[in-house]
């Protein structure tokens, strides 16, 4: 049954009411002024945004300061929204927007996206979808699992029945693509959960599974495929990563496959180097300094140097080992989450180990890296905030919240988001 | 008092034509939104449409639902984003919706049962009795969400009898609900509660699963290469006649499906071993010519004929199955249908890549079951 959501709020600033904003949308003659003010608002929102599956840059890491540490000490929850389904995507924070997908039905076809105001919790709107393609997936995960992406302007919400739809922010359906409709033999009866990437004006998407498998870039305005690559066959849950360049002509893709790391240009995507590795197919790669750090057997890192055409293995730390967390780099350290939930910090240069913390996991997603602080989750639900000092880490928060928890958190305008199959919820000092 | 008159004649008039003329251009924009198509066919035109078609007033709901009707997969979420938006406008607006016309198109079986299932619950907002009212008469609904949300109160009324110990009651409500049911988890729960009461069930043919097989095997699957090689089982079947296989001559053997969900297990019916191929093949009469749904699961690469014509191909070991994981639309011609699925097996060997086997039902497109008309029982 759909749902009107209600928020459950806690020290709210009550904020414009959703039917006043839709109101003024639909309605108003001063259009084009809403739309500058929507406009100013992502300019200077972008900053502070969350756009993607380990924020903007994939890499899990956070500039945002002055975030909620000690958790049992004060009363951090700003609020929290029930969600109308289940699923392991992670929430993505858009021009003071929260946007979240969820799946439902006994057939999990229903598909829903989900915007809410990150300052009180409210619904902006919330937009259905039938699933076209395959809807089996392992019970444990759902067919929301591929976090959405944002440009700063759309939304694209991807399913694990490949199902991929294009809302601006407002909620106004752009395009929407069936990938699985087009191509019925690309298929996972485990689950899909690569999430998409926006580089400039093409959307990224991966589907590795075990049947047929393609990436694909899509032009963001109208979902036309504007290239596209096939794969070879092999379930990968892992997804696309962005190598930053000296600009954003330069920036690069990196493709995870069960047997190598590929890099691409995302605009056309031609392949510009590959390196051969028993890649990790959950936990995805990360970059930092223009280094790629890979999960496969332990953590590679990698350096592509274009003068010589080839790629530079600097280290290989086999004691680095992901569970199914991606690796956080940042600042000359990298942090992985161990089996069974061990924090394993490294050196980035080398790839010594310097310390290791335990938490408590299990542990399904990944962590965030902000203000010296590691924000993480157990599937259980407990979530942990641990200060990352030279020589050692401690647990300096926790919070008990919903359990069930297989999403990512993000951190956006001074608060960290948690998503869990039953609610989303805002953690914030303000 | 006539200028008062005049002036009400007039608004009306203009309303009336304007709404006409709206109701012309809602088709127009739905023929725009029903031409999308695969590879984003269609995409370009529809967002313009979209935009437009939202600007509907709540009172346009019926006509824009019914746009469902014979609308593609892609397109019929171009068109329930709309019907959405424009509920979900009015509704926070001022609480209403056209609930008496969003009633008459739920009843209306004739549009498309996705379509009606969104008018109901766009419906519940605004009429809380709806449920009650009309559920009780839903067992029997094409929309299978309608179904399952009737099955869902009998099967709770069931249980307040059988708590309140007036169990001879409980049991022809539980019966009616397992007879409607379609939905996998509903019709288990169903048969576990009919034989808590004493009752039998027959689930394998409540599903249609085919339970009588022939099967022969095993055939080499080395290195994957058996799902491509075409062994003698494919071009043609003689139940009589016996093969090379893997390790030496194979016959087809008589093979009874004896579980409830009719899982044909080559590791039981051949021999437990890897990289194999095994085949299973099956006669459906068919009373008449009957286009029907035939549904297979396996956790093996997998290929089913009918009559000869490949109908399914599924090369994916071990990645994950459930119910109906793969369906068939085909036509069963009058009389003999026969039908041929090959199961490879390959050769990794943990435990959990153990199961070499499938099932298999035939029913239309709602899970109905559909018989062979020489099925006993």
């Amino acid at each position: 049954m759909r749902t009107l959501l209600t928020p459950v709020r806690k020290r709210l600033t009550p904020g414009p009411s959703p039917r006043k904003r839709g109101q003024r949308r639909l309605h108003s003659p001063r259009r084009s002024a809403g739309r500058l003010a929507v406009a100013a608002a992502i300019v200077f929102a972008a900053g502070a945004d969350w756009t993607h599956f380990r924020g903007n840059d994939t890499n899990s890491v956070s500039q945002q300061r002055n975030l909620p540490v000690a958790l049992e000490r004060h009363d951090y929850v700003a609020w929290k929204t029930p969600l109308p389904g289940r699923g392991p995507s992670s929430p993505i924070v858009v021009a003071g927007r929260v946007v979240v997908t969820c799946s439902s039905g006994p057939r999990e076809d229903r598909l829903h996206v989900l915007c809410i105001d990150a300052q009180s919790g409210k619904l902006h709107w919330q937009r259905q979808l039938w699933a076209t393609g395959h809807t089996v997936a392992h019970p444990f995960g759902a067919v929301g699992a591929p976090t959405p992406a944002s440009d700063g302007q759309r939304v694209f919400a991807f399913f694990s029945s490949n199902d991929l739809a294009c809302f601006d922010l407002q909620g106004n359906l752009k395009w929407f693509r069936g990938l699985a409709y087009d191509d019925p033999s690309v298929r996972n009866d485990v689950g899909m959960a690569s999430s998409p990437l926006v580089l400039g004006a093409t959307l990224i998407v991966q589907l590795d599974t075990p049947a047929d498998s393609f990436v694909a870039g899509l032009d963001v305005a109208t979902g036309e495929t504007r290239w596209r690559l096939p794969r070879d066959k092999g379930a990968i849950w892992a997804s696309p990563t962005v190598l930053r360049g000296k600009g954003p002509e330069e920036d690069l893709v990196l493709l995870q496959s069960r047997t190598r790391l590929t890099a691409h240009d995302p605009q056309t995507g031609r392949q510009l180097w590959d390196y051969e590795a028993s890649c990790h197919t959950i936990a995805s790669a990360t970059t930092c300094d223009g280094v790629a750090y890979l999960p496969a057997n332990g953590l590679h890192a990698l350096r592509y140097d274009p003068q010589r055409r080839a790629t530079e293995l600097l280290w290989h730390e086999p004691r680095l080992r992901s569970t199914n967390a991606s690796p956080v780099v940042h600042d000359g350290r990298a942090y992985v989450i161990k089996s069974p939930a061990i924090l394993a910090c490294g050196d980035a240069t080398d790839g010594r180990i310097l310390w290791q913390l335990r938490l408590e996991g299990p542990t399904w997603a990944s962590p965030v890296l902000a203000d010296g602080h590691l924000y993480f989750v157990s599937h259980k639900g407990l979530v942990q905030v641990v200060r990352l000092g030279e020589r050692d880490a401690e647990v300096v928060g926790t919070l008990q919240i919903d359990p069930g928890v297989l999403a990512t958190p993000a951190v956006a305008d001074g608060a960290v988001y948690f998503r869990t199959d039953q609610n989303l919820w805002k953690l914030a000092k303000d | 008092m006539r200028v008062l008159h005049n002036l009400l004649l007039a608004l009306i008039l203009v309303t009336v034509s304007h709404w006409t003329a709206y109701g012309a251009e809602i088709n127009t924009l739905l023929k725009t939104l029903k031409s999308v198509g695969p590879q984003a066919a269609g995409n370009r035109q529809a967002a313009p449409a979209w935009t437009e078609l939202i600007k509907a007033d709540a009172g346009q709901l019926p006509a824009i639902l019914a746009g469902l009707d014979d609308a593609n997969p892609l397109a019929a979420n171009w068109i329930r984003t709309a019907v959405d938006t424009v509920a979900e406008r009015r509704f926070r607006r001022d609480g209403t919706l056209p609930a008496a016309e969003l009633e008459r198109f739920v009843l209306d079986t004739s549009h498309a049962p996705r379509a009606r299932r969104l008018a109901y619950e766009w419906l519940c907002h605004v009429d809380r009795s709806a449920p009650e009212r009309l559920l009780p008469g839903m067992l029997d609904d094409p929309s299978l969400e309608m179904r399952r949300d009737a099955v869902a109160r009998r099967i709770d009324e069931a249980a307040r009898l059988v708590q309140a110990r007036e169990t001879d009651q409980a049991v022809p409500l539980y019966q009616e609900a397992l007879t409607a049911a379609r939905d996998a988890d509903q019709v288990a729960l169903l048969a576990d509660r009919l034989r808590e009461l004493g009752r039998e069930v027959n689930l394998p043919r409540h599903f249609g699963f085919v339970l009588r097989w022939n099967v022969i095997g095993p055939f080499d699957n080395t290195d994957g290469r058996g799902f491509a090689a075409v062994y003698p089982p494919e071009r043609g079947i003689d139940l009589q006649a016996s093969y090379d296989g893997k390790h030496g001559k194979v016959q087809w053997l008589e093979h009874i499906a004896k579980d409830e969900y009719a899982t044909v297990d080559f590791n039981r019916a051949l021999q437990h071993e890897k990289a194999v191929v095994g085949y299973a093949t099956s006669e459906f009469v068919s009373r008449r010519r009957q286009e029907v749904d035939l549904r297979v699961t396996s956790l093996n690469a997998v290929k089913v004929w009918l009559n000869g014509q490949l109908v399914a191909r599924h090369e994916v070991y071990h990645a994950g199955s459930q119910m109906d994981q793969y369906t068939n639309h085909v036509i069963m011609q009058p009389g003999r249908n026969t039908i041929l699925v090959k199961v490879c097996q390959n050769a990794i060997t943990p435990e959990w890549a153990d199961p070499w086997g499938f099932q298999l039902r035939v029913c239309d497109t709602n899970g109905t079951a559909v018989l062979s008309a020489d099925r006993n029982p």
